[in-house]
């Protein structure tokens, strides 16, 4: 992975010098909390419903071991010995004291880490495929490139006011794991018939209020021009992006008001002016990042698949996690393993301090001292060798981490929700451990295919909501708290929007409404036809009828 | 006198802001460096004598382009932040440095705070006069609040992947 060079480590440590010195300007009232704001935004600092919350940065989703035994050991110093994934890959710590914001940051700068620009309105983490390098179906490993994204965007002066956040995920392979249609700015790497790489650029997509799948803005942008081409798409965004309505004010708005080909002429009026200039990118430098990427010393292997297949055979359980929470890996004798991070009774995504330095050992372990998040907030160990499975098994199953159900209905993505977050409408998480608790039988689980069901708890929609097969939304009605459902989202390369079935229900009603949702598909599906499909075909109405049929 | 940062000094401003044309033409004529909004300057351009120090005052949603057709005429393209989190004047700054070549006095004014100087620098602004001018020795402090940065940018055109 990356690795800071003295530049890099000046950057961060300047900048925890400046936040601690904004943060004691504010305590001594030189700063209002207007003022301060934005500032400690952009450091990762919300002020939430109970507590202030740290947003520590993962970019793109990526980890070593001595990272993560630091934010067990921050979590547990200075917060209540537990942390969140959230669906941007990063971390977050929910009670930090805000005095003790400037030492967390530098221990974190310590380990080469940061909470810069994880919130706020400026270019935010860079996600992509939490199988980045791996992956059986990879195109083009999109790590180095986020890597130059993420250092073209820290503290880029020009864009750190924008008209709000701003959102890049790079896709490298057939199926998208990135949710690129998602995006501010989608990038797809693909490659030329010489093998070149370049990129498809989307533009405009985005989740939030008004949901919008992204646009193609450019078809294939040689890699060279990546950093001006988006700066260009930014600069437009900054001068002409709304700034009177919140809700109004993200690129989809603006590419949609403008219609893509004025958007995409303005992007390239912009363009012909820095194009070829001194940000262009050059070939040492994709080098130099491409150089942090290589593979770790894999061993070369006999197919060790037998010894397995051996285990697998004995032990039911242990096949249940190897079918559904590993993954082939492109390196013979080797598998990704999945860390499910939605065990029912335990808030999706959160993770004890003890678990994480579990985790770090296990990491160095099995899998070359690194760890992966991702967007459906769950980790990776990305490199374990066969051999060693039912063994690590064993210690996941023993650490709660080894729930058999990644992409099925359980592996719920879900926000922190009205337990947490000052601007939800409705809890989120008791919602998630109602369904996950109705829906216990693995056996029945697996019968159901891959479902994905994501829980947000307000229109902002951290929990991804609209691209869930099954989506759901707190809603206020009249001060309760409501919840509505769509149905027919999806994040992959056909991503969809789900469609609103109906009137919101109760907090107590939803298991039974999920219920009869996978009761119908269930009556409608085709032999082994996944649920998505089974939706697609038969559309909305069905699902309606069956579950405000009783419920009236 | 009021004061601002110019080139990193604090200074006193010998600029005068004039609201009407008839001010502007006078003053203009007397040899005073008078800067006016942008409507007021294309009101009364085509009446200030060509050699003459003059300069405008751009709001947000006054876009850069307007003022390119005289551009060679203005020593000082003051660009106004009502509030600090509109950061169109970033991109303003840039594209009056780099697409309009614009090379005299590019100063940043209003609810601007010393916590954004150094962005401020860095896409084009040689001065800066915040609306609280009481702490400019500190202000002036803030220019350097980090020693190197990785993009291309106005004052320093080579991104850091070039230099490292
Ligand atoms: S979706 Fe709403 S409630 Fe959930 S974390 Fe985001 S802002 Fe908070």
């Amino acid at each position: 992975m990356y690795v800071y060079d003295q530049y890099d480590q000046r950057l961060v440590d300047e900048r925890v010098a400046q936040y601690r010195d904004q943060t004691r300007r504010f305590l001594a009232g030189e700063l209002t909390e207007a003022q301060f704001l934005p500032l400690r935004l952009q450091n990762g600092l919300y002020v939430q419903r109970l507590a202030p919350m740290l947003r520590i940065a993962v970019p793109y989703g990526l980890l070593n071991s001595t990272q993560l035994r630091k934010v067990a050991d921050i979590s547990r110093r200075y917060d209540k010995g537990y942390v969140h994934i959230s669906t941007r890959q990063n971390i977050q710590i929910n009670w930090p004291m805000l005095s003790d914001t400037p030492d967390i940051l530098e221990e974190l700068a310590s380990v080469q880490m940061h909470a810069i620009q994880t919130s706020g309105n400026c270019i935010r983490n860079t996600t992509t495929d939490q199988f980045a390098g791996v992956a059986a179906d990879e195109l083009e490993d999109p790590r180095p490139w986020c890597e130059i994204i993420r250092q073209w965007s820290t503290f880029h002066p020009e864009f750190a006011f924008l008209p709000r956040k701003f959102k890049i995920a790079v896709c490298g392979s057939e199926a998208d794991r990135a949710a690129m249609h998602n995006h501010d700015i989608g990038l797809e790497l693909l490659l030329d018939s010489g093998g070149t790489p370049g990129f498809r650029v989307l533009v405009g997509g985005g989740l939030g209020r008004t949901p919008m799948i992204g646009q193609e803005i450019h078809p294939f942008l040689e890699w060279q021009h990546l950093l001006t081409y988006l700066e260009s798409i930014l600069r437009v965004y900054n001068q002409h992006g709304r700034r009177d309505n919140k809700y109004k004010a993200r690129i989809k708005i603006l590419v949609k008001a403008m219609g893509i080909e004025a958007f995409r002429s303005r992007v390239e009026e912009e363009w012909d002016v820095i194009r070829d200039g001194p940000a262009t990118l050059t070939e040492a430098e994709l080098e130099r990042c491409k150089g942090f990427f290589t593979s770790p010393g894999y061993k070369k292997f006999e197919d060790s698949k037998p010894a397995v297949a051996t285990q697998r055979d004995l032990d039911l359980a242990f096949a249940r996690w190897l079918d559904r929470n590993t993954l082939p890996h492109r390196v013979p004798g080797y598998q990704i393993v999945n860390l499910s991070l939605k065990a029912t009774g335990y808030a999706p995504g959160d993770l004890t301090d003890k678990q994480l330095e579990a985790i770090a050992d296990l990491a160095d372990q099995y899998s070359f001292g690194e760890i992966r998040t991702t967007h459906q907030q769950n980790m990776v160990l990305a490199d374990v060798e066969h051999s060693a499975l039912h063994e690590l098994w064993l210690k996941l199953s023993a650490l709660g981490l080894a729930t058999p159900n990644i992409g099925y209905l359980t592996d719920i993505i879900c926000c922190p929700g009205g337990d947490f977050c000052a601007l939800a409408n409705a809890k989120s998480i008791p919602i998630a451990e109602a369904i996950q608790t109705r829906f216990d039988n693995l056996d029945y689980l697996y019968d159901l295919g891959p479902i994905d069901l994501n829980i947000s708890g307000c229109m902002n929609a951290c929990g991804h909501h609209h691209v869930g097969h099954i989506g759901i939304l707190g809603v206020d009605k009249k001060g309760q708290e409501f919840y509505q459902v769509s149905l027919g989202g999806n994040q992959g390369k056909d991503a969809s929007l789900g469609k609103i079935l109906g009137p919101a229900f109760a907090q107590e009603d939803m298991p039974e409404v999920i219920g009869k949702i996978i009761d119908t598909y269930l009556n409608h599906r085709t032999e082994d036809e996944p649920f998505l499909d089974t939706y697609r075909r038969i559309g909305l109405q069905p699902f309606k009828e069956s579950v405000y049929a009783e419920a009236n | 006198m009021p004061r601002l940062i110019k080139d990193s000094q604090i200074v006193e401003d010998d600029w005068v802001m004039v609201g009407s044309s008839s001010e502007a033409v006078d003053l203009a004529e007397s040899g005073q460096r008078v800067f006016m909004p942008l409507e007021l300057l294309q009101a009364v351009i085509a009446d200030i004598p060509v050699d003459a120090t003059i300069g405008v005052l751009l709001e947000p949603g006054q876009e850069p382009s307007q003022v390119c057709d005289y551009i060679d005429r203005l020593q000082l393209v003051a660009v106004n932040f009502p509030v600090f989190t509109d950061g169109r004047g970033f991109s303003y700054a840039r594209e009056l440095r780099q697409t309009h070549e614009f090379a005299g006095e590019l100063r940043a004014t209003g609810d601007i705070m010393r916590d954004q100087f150094h962005y401020l620098k860095r896409s084009g602004f040689n001065a800066f006069q915040p609306d609280d001018d009481s702490s400019l020795e500190s202000d002036l402090q803030s220019l350097d609040d980090f020693s190197d940065a990785y993009q291309a940018s106005i004052d320093r055109p080579e991104p850091l992947f070039r230099r490292r």
